[in-house]
């Protein structure tokens, strides 16, 4: 039992159902972004030229880690909450919305993750 | 009141074929594809990682695919998608924060972004091959 009336329940929320947090967080991965890709574009100049000890070696040390990772965590975050904007933007029968919103879910992750996974392998001495 | 045709008779909003193009809207609806090609270009770094993580052999492939004029051009085109969408970002920050919107301002906004994307990526492919 809530004392909340039902407007107040809504306020604010929006057709996203969570309000401005999905915006504002792709302004704050957005800001990341800048920064982690400038690094990103960096390193593969540094990896293109390379033969794989190079290349492994410069993906496994520390900084270069961390900043593939930040750069993953932070895009893909990004990426995803902008795929369900457009998405929702053109999709509006429930029916192909919701399975369309998870397949973004499930490739965002897979991406991600395979992406972290690879990097601390190399990290650890893979 | 009860006969007005409330389905028939409702102002319909014109739609896109209707606006003569320009630039700003060029670059609005650009800013939504670069997004997509980088969302799905991501599986390129994801592979290109696995390669490194399994080891010389496939690694060794996906250098040559990614070095060879095909992929490079795939790889020019992300490095334009990364760079103007993030100019296009800036623009929207600019947006966030209740300015730009004038019309001298808009038009410039959006050459500086065309314009900023196209010179950054022949930099950083400049770079990029005289690093090589
Ligand atoms: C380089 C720094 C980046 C900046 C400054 C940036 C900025 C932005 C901003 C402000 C938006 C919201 C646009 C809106 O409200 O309509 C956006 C949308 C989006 N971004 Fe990024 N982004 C960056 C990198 C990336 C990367 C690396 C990816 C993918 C891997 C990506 C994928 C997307 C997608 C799919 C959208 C949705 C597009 C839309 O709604 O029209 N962005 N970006
Ligand atoms: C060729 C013409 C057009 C293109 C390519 C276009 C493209 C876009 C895109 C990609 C977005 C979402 C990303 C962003 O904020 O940048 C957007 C948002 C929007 N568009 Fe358009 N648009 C066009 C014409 C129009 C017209 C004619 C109207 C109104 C009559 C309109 C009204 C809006 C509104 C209100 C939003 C904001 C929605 C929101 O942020 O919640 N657009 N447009």
């Amino acid at each position: 039992m809530t004392m909340k009336t039902h407007m107040k329940s809504v306020r604010g929320l929006g057709s996203a159902h969570s309000g401005t947090h999905h915006f504002w967080m792709q302004r704050v991965t957005a800001t990341a972004n800048v920064f982690l890709s400038i690094a990103f574009i960096i390193i593969l100049i540094k990896a293109a030229g390379s033969d794989y000890e190079a290349a492994k070696a410069l993906v496994a040390s520390p900084l270069v880690a961390i900043a593939m990772i930040l750069f993953v965590v932070s895009g893909i975050y990004h990426m995803h909450l902008g795929m369900q904007v457009i998405i929702e933007d053109y999709v509006h029968t429930e029916n192909f919305k919701i399975p369309l919103v998870m397949g973004n879910k499930f490739f965002s992750i897979v991406i991600g993750l395979s992406c972290i996974y690879a990097v601390l392998t190399l990290s650890f001495g893979g | 009141m009860t006969d007005v045709d409330l389905k028939g008779k409702r102002p319909l909003s014109p739609h896109l074929q209707i606006y003569r193009p320009m630039l700003t809207m060029t670059m609005s609806i650009v800013h939504r594809i670069t997004g997509a090609a980088l969302y799905f270009g991501t599986v390129l770094l994801a592979y290109w990682l696995i390669a490194l993580a399994s080891g010389p052999e496939a690694f060794d492939t996906a250098q040559a695919i990614f070095g060879s004029w095909i992929g490079r051009l795939v790889l020019f085109g992300y490095t334009w998608a990364l760079l103007n969408h993030m100019l296009g970002g800036f623009r929207h920050f600019i947006w966030d924060f209740g300015l730009g919107f004038g019309e001298q301002e808009r038009e410039w906004l959006a050459r500086l972004t065309l314009g900023g994307g196209l010179i950054l990526t022949a930099l950083v492919w400049i770079i990029a091959y005289s690093v090589l």
